[in-house]
């Protein structure tokens, strides 16, 4: 069949063409061959996945349409939605910043008005897309033990991903009139991460506030909750009735989050050019103006390394977000920190792998930036400084970072606990210590813009990273209780990173 | 890792003197890049020695790099800092004074028609302001030689003048410039010396007039050939002997 060119059709063709490439390409790593791998990979997870859905959900299959329900189902719904929300805003943000064709669309005799239609939908889509592999095995597992009525669920993520879609773009389009184009790129990017975080840490915090607990179900099965939630009838739980099986809620719900995502498309694909002119006017034209150096001071080959990367970090504004992120996370355990003062050391035991476990995660991203991410390799690797030094810097940049944002967090936990102070000290220096040696091992010369797709270059890499620290965080558990019992979990925090370090490419190492 | 048949250098013998503008020509493929960058310390070669200076670059590459500045045809600058921040954390990399190096900042950044970008940050630049501040930063150490991979390539004919000045007042300074390039018109024009590569062995090196004499006793060149002549009748003689 020959689709007309210029046709809405046509677009939504070439864009499907697209976002499938990049898909393959980034689920693959850029190598074809592994594509039978992956999906094996993806085959295996989601049948594991239908596991993990018949233990968490399995017993709710025959629920009731009781107001507990509601509460527990709109919640988790909420935060689905929340987390849709921040993804479909950061591909907005990309949508109008960094596609490349960009230019050659805007600079062609069609009707950008259609395919700007079909960019917004496409985002829709993959939005929902990105949501269906990890909410149908719970939907299956519930459609398999109580019926048709929750296939309801599917359409729900439907409606969800459209309704994410539409808040994203106008809230994108929102910055963009109220900050501008040069602003909004970071500041998208940064409402993007925090969205994601925002319920459950929100959560969080009430729980530790209202009943001094880290668990948010406390939140929810509480009887202030129930009591202060609207009637059974209100309309606010629509969504969850859907979800539940109920069909005029479904029709309902999927009516308005179509109605909202074709008003966006309507109001917003005519003004898309002009949106995407003015953020290619920033990176063309605007160049960010920094603070006047101070001055040319006296500093070694390292320090100025290391002077460079911290500038570098800080100047860097997803990098900015998803640091922000992890420290949103850290603020729970900070307030409940807070609130454990003279109170015992109970809660104290939950902080300490909490933190150690958040600074091998920031590690080992800082330590990917500082030694993968190098945007200028050759003038690095021309300067007349040995190779070790340059290592040895970037470490200490990462090992520094580490140590502004945490040292803080363990000096108050001295104040309540100097014994629980020294293992957090030492589980997050070793903790952090390890998931840059993680990223020594593995590393390979990339664009530090290239970082959203680190854990797909080495997926090695990246189990190793994420094992080593679940392992220094049970050990940093264990020895708050009894530094002895933590010798066998660190005994596998040090076999993982033994594994790591024989099965690295240690041939390609030459620089 | 690329991994090739057969290597991408091959018993190259290259000498260039100091205060030499060498300019190294050859088709694509031809091993130029990878000479250049084993001369920068950027690739160990298999076998041979690499002399810098005096220096031997491979027993001491330290040393070697002290004197040495690489600019490749992809200007590789932070997107986040500014050019002045580049020049410094150059100058630190390279252990200038600090005073030395903001003086030496201020005139190049004036000199490239920079300064009014100095604290402006790179990601907004063109290729040819890139370029610049990537050469400011060749320079801002002072090196004894330079080493350009197509330094031209993307640029406007008003930041290319400026390069060709650049490079020009270096060697009359006394500096050593070794250039790879395709516009064969700049060798012809600002080289001493050409060398032309091809398939990893150097065929033929000389002034302009040595290389038409070469290229006249293998295919008959008449006098005054343009080096775009000379270069391919030599290479086409290379390509029919292997």
């Amino acid at each position: 069949m020959t689709v007309q060119v210029g046709t809405a059709v046509w677009f939504a063709q070439h864009e499907s063409r697209l976002a499938w490439r990049d898909w393959l390409s980034m689920i693959t790593a850029g190598r074809r061959e592994r594509l039978r791998k992956v999906a094996i990979g993806i085959a295996a997870f989601i049948i594991f996945m239908h596991f993990v859905a018949y233990w968490v959900v399995g017993r709710y299959a025959d629920a009731v349409v009781d107001k507990q329900t509601l509460v527990a189902v709109t919640a988790s719904m909420l935060l689905s939605w929340l987390l849709m929300i921040s993804q479909a805003m950061e591909s907005i943000t990309r949508a109008f910043y960094a596609r490349s064709d960009l230019d050659l669309i805007l600079a062609s005799p069609v009707a950008t008005n259609e395919l700007f239609g079909v960019r917004i939908a496409t985002v829709a889509l993959a939005t929902t897309m990105m949501a269906l592999p990890l909410a149908a095995p719970f939907i299956n597992v519930l459609i398999a033990l109580g019926g048709w009525r929750w296939l309801g669920a599917y359409g729900v993520i439907v409606a969800m991903g459209a309704a994410a879609t539409a808040l994203a773009v106008g809230l994108t389009v929102a910055l963009f009139r109220v900050l501008g184009a040069k602003r909004t790129r970071f500041v998208a990017q940064v409402v993007a991460a925090v969205i994601g975080a925002a319920f459950v840490i929100g959560l969080q915090i009430t729980a530790i506030m209202s009943y001094g607990t880290l668990s948010r179900s406390a939140v929810l099965q509480s009887d202030t909750l129930l009591a202060l939630a609207p009637g059974m009838n209100s309309v606010l739980w629509w969504p969850a009735r859907a979800a539940l099986g109920e069909l005029f809620p479904l029709m309902a719900v999927l009516a308005v989050s179509l109605t909202l995502l074709a008003a966006a498309i309507a109001i917003v694909a005519p003004r898309f050019g002009e949106y995407a002119m003015a953020a290619a006017g920033v990176s063309h034209a605007g160049a960010g103006q920094a603070r006047r150096s101070a001055g040319f001071g006296k500093t070694s080959p390292r320090g100025a390394l290391r002077r460079k990367e911290w500038i570098l970090l800080r100047r860097d504004p997803w990098l900015m977000s998803q640091t922000l992120m992890q420290m949103l996370y850290l603020v729970p355990p900070a307030l409940m920190l807070w609130r454990s003062f003279g109170q015992g050391n109970g809660a104290l035991e939950v902080l300490v792998p909490v933190l150690v476990m958040a600074a091998g995660q920031l590690g080992g991203g800082l330590a990917w930036l500082a030694i993968s991410g190098e945007d200028a390799p050759d003038l690095v690797a021309t300067a007349p400084v040995p190779s070790r030094f340059v290592l040895r810097a970037k470490i200490e940049a990462v090992l520094g970072a580490i140590a502004m944002i945490f040292t803080p967090l363990v000096v108050l936990l001295a104040i309540a606990s100097p014994r629980y102070a020294a293992v957090a000290g030492v589980g997050i220096v070793t903790s952090s210590a390890a998931a840059t040696a993680v990223q020594f091992w593995f590393r390979s010369q990339a664009k530090r813009s290239q970082f959203r797709r680190r854990q797909v270059s080495s997926r090695l890499a990246t189990f190793a990273e994420a094992f080593s620290s679940i392992g220094w965080a049970g050990a940093a558990a264990v020895a708050a209780i009894s530094i002895w019992l933590s010798v066998l979990p660190a005994l596998l925090a040090l076999l993982v990173l033994a594994g790591a370090w024989y099965m690295s490419p240690r041939t390609q190492h030459a620089w | 890792m690329k991994r090739f048949d057969r290597p991408a250098v091959d018993g190259l013998d290259l000498t260039v003197r100091a205060g030499e503008f060498y300019a190294l020509v050859g088709p694509n493929g031809a091993g130029k890049t990878t000479t250049l960058r084993m001369v920068a310390g950027l690739l160990r070669p298999d076998a041979g020695t690499i002399r810098v200076g005096g220096i031997d670059a491979l027993a001491d590459p330290v040393a070697a790099k002290r004197i040495t500045a690489w600019i490749s045809d992809e200007p590789m600058i932070y997107e986040k800092l500014t050019p002045r921040e580049y020049l410094e954390f150059v100058a630190g990399l390279w252990g200038v004074e600090p005073p030395v190096a903001a003086a030496r900042s201020t005139e190049l950044l004036d000199w490239l028609d920079l300064a009014p970008h100095a604290d402006e940050r790179c990601e907004g630049f063109s290729k040819g302001m890139r370029q610049k501040v990537a050469l400011a930063g060749a320079l801002v150490h002072e090196p004894r030689m330079i080493i350009l991979d197509e330094p031209l390539t993307g640029l406007d004919a008003g930041s290319a003048r400026q390069v060709k000045t650049v490079l020009r007042d270096r060697t009359r300074a006394g500096g050593t410039v070794i250039m790879t390039t395709h516009i064969l018109e700049v060798a012809e024009r600002m080289a001493d010396r050409i060398g032309i590569i091809a398939h990893g062995r150097l065929i033929a090196e000389g002034t302009l007039e040595e290389l038409r004499r070469q290229a006249g006793a293998k295919d008959g060149a008449t006098d005054g050939a343009s080096l775009e002549d000379t270069f391919l009748a030599l290479v086409a003689e290379t390509a029919q002997a292997a």
